[in-house]
């Protein structure tokens, strides 16, 4: 049961009171014309009937969510193959239920409550989840995906409540359900195993306990009061515990908070210590308890996820020692430096990875022809690299030799123990950031020139000091041109199989690029240590997976050659995104936004700009509306407007992401913006109906242009349903398909 | 009639000789030997080249700006009568004597000196005492920085310049729109606001956040005066559509105008030709049209043609071929068809001819009459130097597998036939039997075989420059932790440096700060009723940090979200709304924070002894600043206050 409408019968007869004194209209129009309010509306019913009139209310969202839930769920099972990011996601919630720590750019949350649907719903985590278009066969995800349609099934009440709750209007209400339960877009992007149907679940969760919330100020700090602002805070953490997106529900619900305390600062009528309790109350639900939620997902993620695998490389050495499975894992390892020991050497920034080689040259054109040194996530033989003096190739692990001591200040050689190359630089520019070195594999069998040897120093030490396995910050100085190991953090193109750019930096600024420790260390020749000493605690784990997943989001750049969707594309529906299939005999399904949805969308926004500032005006000079003008114009701007916030808050800050963008990135936005268009257009409609004065017209003009809204979405989802649904045989072009005629815009692939 | 004669003639004039004397040292400061050194500094080298395209009328198009800053220097140039012949390639290089330094120079310390005057107009049109505009006026007198930045021939100063001019006429309007609105000197201001913004966004892209600024400022007055309810709609209206055309349409209509004069200049064909399409090409004097003349409109049958992209991004390039072949297997196992590679090349070269060949027939020559080629034929397109076709097949391409790959056809004697008819395809065609016209016509060539649509692709070369050797991030600007050196004496140790005078540097972020911590505290208190200003003050007070406060602001944060290399001398424009903001402050806590007439005078006594630190900070580092002196290496080692700074020390 949705919480929404979890409160019982007892709270549904507030809601007339709540409706004459909800604090929007009191704050800014006064008792007297909110009263008018609450008549003017040709459907408020005498006091006998209000009973009546509350049942009406409840089968009206019980058949909104039940209209809901049968879109959502009705062949929910087809395709049975994997489907887009399904392969991703699903992969995430196996990782949970096999307890194998991996590494994803998002927060944990919502891949948890994939896994724990999944789980729950009898599925062992054993599929493979390998690429789009693998068959489920006898894997059970219908759970996983039952978990998703279902919450996403609940955004349809959940707008229906937060709209009728901003305008208390029914019909708008009405048109807001019906604009999302009949959009291709919501339909498709619910029913498969995705991050966005749990998040636009909170973000929605969000707005409609915030709505709910803000009517019940006129009774601060009483029961209901304190439900809906925690559990404003529980969805808020909810939101961002899914996806960082969940950001631009917190400014929003930040905003009203401060324009709230703003109004309560500004009411002399309270102490101000009642507005210190407001701001504290605030604190605690709105910051406090979130944060405690965000960290306690943090903690559940790491406790479950106890064991390696494929995302270790992406964290530090002390991070990856708690891992059962991992290399470091009660480990022990000889504790200082030695010549003749194999190390693995790591980049101190995080996600860079360990200096690697393999047996592939730089290509044509890029620098020299040498072996490709580059920095690679993963564990491998590549990354074993031993340690010489630069002076002899005699083996130092020969048990006549006497160990030595790797010291602060060593001239040294780096010998890859795969290919016996060694590392090298010279004054060619390295392949992607030209003003450093390239640096390369060179020489044979560990024989190579002067270019080859390096100065090791610990950062912050004293010359001569031994150097320790882990702890140590080291740099390596090239000796000829003086250069700095490091790495650019970029992406080679394909000839470096997409690893990292090494380069020799001729710039001296000390950045964590140009910083290494050894994580690895082989060397019989030395007595073992135990590494327990070195793990972290949660803090710290917890402030090094963000600066991970921070790095990783950036780092999602497009690639050159590929198609990107802009921002601007998305209101206008310019192009959809293939979830399966792509031939005629494939069964295909295409994420689309339902168009004659999407452009009313776009249109109200327009005209809602339109009118708002006509209204605004208006007041502003002073005009004297009339008071049924007034109550519309009020929930035009002051609901309206709250709307209008969220959706520019959803929607604007993609345009300054340098990340690649998709088209279901706009689905949040696209929410608010159909909210908005039940708004305008109810308003609209009684604006005509009210400036045709004879009562029996008006409402006939307010009824038949509700209807034609409601009828028209209702019958662009049926022409567009095979979208979502799916569908087989021909494509669009096709005068036999069951899209023929439909493609309306050239972009459109299907 | 003859009035005049009863009464006297009289000439009454207002001298204020403060900004006389501001005006006369800010240029004694920036002008002061202004043609030394002789010798390229550090961007000249960038924007004497362009000054050159000027003199010399070649066309080009700066990527990196609009074109108004680079003619305002080819303007000094002009003057001086430089004939652009220097070539601008290394930092240092000894001027030639044609070249005209000082008037090069003259025109950005003109604008360098002027804001010394301006910033004491703006605080007292913000309502502040003289002694606060004079101050404000002496801070910006004696900025290391920006005397560096205006001494040269670069862009900043003048962008400060417009920057402040716009803000300085907002404000002049503003203050008579309260006495005479639609007068003479009301309308002049207005019109100079738009005038200005449109110059600061003319000399760079970053002038648009000054300009917004007063657009946001305008605004809010706007809706006040709608708010107004003694004026009547009418008047209201008036109001409206002046400011919204001279804030809106003027500042367009200038930048149209700006691109329109720099296109009247450079008419000469030139090496950035290629970056424009070749109808434009075809216009320059020289260029294209010098090729193009006599070449026939209609392509036909047999044509030698060159087929360039459209699209022109990353480079405009012509489809190309050659005699190597694509790689049996490519490095990541995928296979090819290994026939001769078709590419697409960004010079002129012979290997970009093809010849249009009609498949029906076998000549290669033009037949008499010419048979045009039309909209919707089919055709092939013969390689000029290896005579072969152009094909493709269901061969993945080199880098992007989803498409095919496109070759010239070599028969190998293989399963694999030639598949080389080509269906044309004129997009900006006006009837269906449009015949393909030299440059005007873009065409597709729509593969007959598999409908394919040729589409070449270049292999990028990634640039990335975002790195530098003085480079900074926009955190260490506040603190100044990044210096740029900007030229060296090529045998004594005499050096410039972009430094700041580290006192104005670091009390303006602080009283930046002191500004917003005091802001909210009165707005806080007003909001509980509690009135520590009176109205007026605050009013003043809200007003200059708006326009100071916000000018800082809006010329700072936005380089967080840029991902172009950034320099100190970014940091110019934010700085010069800083420092107006700093004696606002400092009136401000001397006026209503310091009640007592001693702490008063106490607190008039620690400014003068501040202000007299900066004077020493500003003689200390004037040898960085003018490059004037060389300085022995152990003085210069004093000079090296942060270990950032870059000093240049020659071992010897």
């Amino acid at each position: 049961m949705p919480p929404a409408v979890g409160r019982g019968p007892a709270g549904s007869e507030l809601r007339p009171r709540r409706g004459r004194c909800g604090p929007q209209l009191t704050r800014a129009v006064g008792p007297d014309v909110a009263a008018e309010l609450t008549a003017r509306s040709p459907k408020r019913p005498a006091r006998g009937s209000r009973r009546f009139e509350a049942a009406g209310r409840w089968a009206l969202l019980a058949l909104v969510t039940l209209l809901s839930f049968a879109t959502r769920f009705h062949r929910l099972d087809e395709p049975p193959h994997i489907c887009w990011d399904e392969t991703h996601f699903g992969k995430m919630g196996s990782y949970y239920i096999n307890r194998t720590f991996f590494f994803d750019v998002h927060p944990p949350l919502g891949k948890m409550l994939i896994g724990l649907a999944g789980y729950l719903s009898g599925y062992d985590g054993t599929f493979l989840f390998q690429k789009p278009g693998d068959k489920y066969e006898h894997h059970n995800y219908m759970g996983m995906r039952g978990f998703c349609a279902f919450l996403g099934s609940l955004l349809v009440p959940f707008a229906y409540l937060t709209v009728l709750e901003l305008s208390k209007s029914l019909p708008a209400a009405l048109l807001t359900a019906a604009l999302l339960t009949f959009d291709t877009g919501c339909l498709t992007l619910s029913q498969y195993i995705l991050l966005d149907p749990i998040l636009m679940f909170f973000i929605m969760a969000a707005m409609l306990s915030m709505v709910k919330y803000n009517s019940c100020a006129d009774r601060p700090f009483s029961a209901p009061w304190w439900f809906w602002l925690s559990l404003t805070g529980i969805n808020l953490a909810g939101a961002l515990g899914v996806k960082f997106v969940g950001l631009f529900i917190i400014l929003q619900v930040g905003w009203n908070t401060i324009s709230d305390l703003w109004h309560l600062f500004g009411d002399l009528s309270l102490s101000v210590v009642t507005v210190g309790k407001h701001l504290t109350a605030r604190i605690l639900c709105l910051i406090v308890l979130p944060l405690t939620l965000y960290t306690a997902t943090y903690a559940v993620h790491f406790m479950v996820l106890n064991k390696s695998g494929p995302g270790d490389g992406f964290f530090s050495s002390a991070f990856q020692a708690r891992l059962s499975g991992n290399n470091l894992h009660n480990a022990s390892i000889p504790e200082h430096l030695a010549y003749g020991s194999v190390i693995t050497v790591k980049n101190l920034r995080m996600a860079i990875g360990y200096l690697h080689s393999h047996r592939h040259l730089y290509p044509e054109g890029v620098g020299a022809r040498q072996q490709q040194v580059t920095t690679y996530l993963h564990k491998d033989y590549n990354n074993l690299w031993i340690i010489k003096k630069h002076n002899t190739n005699a083996d130092p692990l020969d048990p006549s030799f006497p160990v030595e001591f790797v010291r602060h200040g060593d001239i040294i050689r780096l010998e890859h123990k795969e290919t016996s190359r060694n590392l090298h630089s010279h004054y060619h520019e390295a392949p992607l950031t030209r003003k450093h070195y390239q640096v390369t594999g060179y020489g044979i069998n560990g024989t190579g020139d002067s270019n080859d040897f390096w100065r090791i120093e610990v950062v912050n030490r004293k010359f001569g000091n031994r150097i320790k396995v882990l702890r140590s910050r080291i740099r390596l100085i090239h000796l000829v041109t003086g250069c700095v190991l490091g790495s650019s953090g970029k992406v080679l193109p394909k000839w470096g199989w997409e690893q990292l750019e090494v380069t020799c930096t001729p710039y001296l600024k000390e950045t964590l690029n140009s910083i290494w420790n050894v994580e690895d260390h082989i060397n019989p020749k030395l007595p073992n240590i135990s590494l327990d000493v070195l793990q972290p605690t949660f803090p710290e784990i917890l402030l090094e997976s963000h600066m991970v997943m921070i790095r990783g989001n950036n780092g999602l750049k497009p690639k050159d050659n590929e198609f990107t969707s802009k921002p601007w594309h998305w209101p206008i529906n310019y192009q959809g995104l293939r979830f399966s299939g792509i031939n005629d005999t494939d069964f295909r399904v295409y994420l689309l936004g339902n168009p004659v949805v999407w452009w009313l969308n776009l249109l109200s926004i327009a005209l809602y700009l339109l009118l708002g500032s006509i209204m605004a005006v208006a007041v502003q000079r002073g005009a004297r509306l009339p008071a049924e003008v007034e109550g519309l114009s009020q929930v035009l701007l002051q609901g309206g407007g709250q709307l209008l916030l969220g959706w520019m808050l959803h929607y604007f800050p993609f345009f300054l992401m340098g990340r690649i963008l998709y088209f279901h990135h706009y689905f949040p936005a696209m929410l608010f913006s159909s909210m908005l268009t039940g708004i305008l257009w109810d308003t609209l409609l009684q604006l005509c109906a009210w400036s045709l004065a004879s009562s029996s017209l008006a409402r006939g003009i307010y009824a038949v242009g509700l209807l034609s809204l409601l009828l028209g979405t209702a019958y662009s989802f049926y022409l567009f349903h095979p979208l979502a649904y799916g569908m087989v045989g021909p494509l669009a072009q096709d005068p036999r398909s069951p899209m023929a005629g439909l493609r309306w815009l050239e972009s459109w692939d299907f | 009639m003859l009035g005049f004669l009863k009464r006297p003639v009289v000439v009454t004039a207002d001298i204020n000789l403060n900004v006389v004397v501001l005006t006369a040292v800010g240029l004694l400061s920036r002008l002061w030997q202004l043609a030394y050194p002789r010798a390229v500094v550090f961007d000249e080298v960038y924007y004497g080249q362009y000054i050159s395209f000027y003199m010399k009328r070649i066309f080009f198009l700066d990527g990196s700006g609009p074109p108004f800053g680079h003619m305002l220097l080819a303007l000094g140039g002009y003057l001086g009568g430089f004939d652009g012949n220097f070539l601008w390639n290394r930092i240092g290089a000894e001027y030639s004597s044609n070249v005209p330094v000082w008037s090069l120079r003259l025109l950005p310390a003109l604008t360098g000196a002027l804001l010394v005057p301006m910033a004491y107009q703006i605080l007292l049109e913000l309502g502040f005492s003289h002694c606060t505009a004079t101050g404000a006026a002496l801070l910006m007198l004696i900025e290391n920085a920006l005397i560096t930045q205006s001494r040269l021939m670069l862009l900043e100063s003048v962008l400060i310049f417009f920057n402040l001019l716009a803000v300085l006429s907002y404000l002049k309007f503003s203050n008579s729109q309260k006495q005479r609105p639609f007068s003479l000197s009301w309308w002049f201001w207005l019109t100079l606001t738009g005038v200005a913004c449109s110059c600061a966004v003319g000399v760079k892209y970053v002038g648009v956040c000054t300009y917004l600024l007063v657009l946001a400022v305008a605004g809010v007055h706007a809706w006040h005066l709608i708010g107004d309810r003694t004026l009547s709609h009418v008047r209201v209206l008036c109001h409206l559509l002046a400011r919204a055309a001279a804030l809106l349409v003027v500042p367009a209509l200038m930048y149209l105008l700006f691109f329109y004069v720099h296109l009247i200049l450079v008419y000469r064909s030139g090496p950035h030709d290629q970056i424009m399409s070749s109808a434009f090409q075809a216009s320059l004097e020289g260029g294209l049209a010098r090729i193009t003349q006599g070449q026939p409109l209609e392509v036909a049958y047999g044509s030698q043609v060159t087929l360039k992209n459209v699209f022109g991004k990353p480079v405009p390039c012509w489809l190309h071929s050659h005699q190597s072949t694509y790689p049996m297997i490519y490095e990541n196992g995928r296979g090819s068809s290994h026939q001769q590679q078709v590419t697409c090349y960004p010079f002129k070269d012979v290997n970009n001819w093809w010849i249009v060949k009609d498949p029906g027939r076998h000549q290669l020559v033009v037949s008499n009459p010419p048979r045009p080629v039309r909209h919707g034929d089919v055709v092939q397109l013969v390689h000029g130097m290896t005579t072969r076709f152009l094909n493709t097949h269901d061969v993945a391409a080199p880098l992007s597998p989803h498409s095919q790959e496109v070759s010239c056809y070599v028969d190998y004697n293989i399963s694999m036939p030639s598949q080389n008819l080509w269906r044309l395809d004129i997009v900006n065609r006006e009837s269906d039997t449009e015949v393909w016209k030299t440059i005007l016509s873009e065409v597709r060539l729509v593969h007959v075989n598999t409908s394919a649509v040729l589409k070449w692709r270049m292999l990028t070369v990634r640039s990335d420059d975002s790195e530098h050797k003085y480079s900074s991030s926009p955190l260490d600007w506040i603190t100044l932790d990044t210096s740029i050196a900007y030229w060296l004496h090529p045998r004594t140790s005499a050096q410039i440096h972009l430094l700041g005078n580290v006192v104005i540097w670091a009390s303006a972020s602080l009283a930046t700060l002191v500004y917003a911590l005091l802001f909210l505290w009165y707005l806080l208190r007003r909001r509980r009723s509690i009135h520590d200003l009176p109205e007026d003050s605050w009013l003043r007070w809200v007003l200059a940090g708006a326009l100071c406060a916000g000018g800082w602001a809006v010329n700072y944060l936005p380089f967080f979200l840029m991902e172009k290399t950034l320099f100190l001398y970014h940091y110019l424009p934010a700085l010069t709304f800083q420092i107006l903001l700093l004696p606002v402050v400092l009136q401000h806590i001397s006026d209503h924070l310091c009640r007592p007439p001693l702490l008063r005078s106490l607190f008039s006594g620690l400014v003068v002894a501040w202000y007299s630190c900066a004077c020493h900070v500003f003689n200390t580092l004037r040898p960085l600043t003018y490059g004037d002196r060389s300085l022995s290496p152990s003085e210069l080692k004093a000079l090296r206050w942060k270990d950032s700074w870059d000093i240049l020390i020659r071992k010897s």
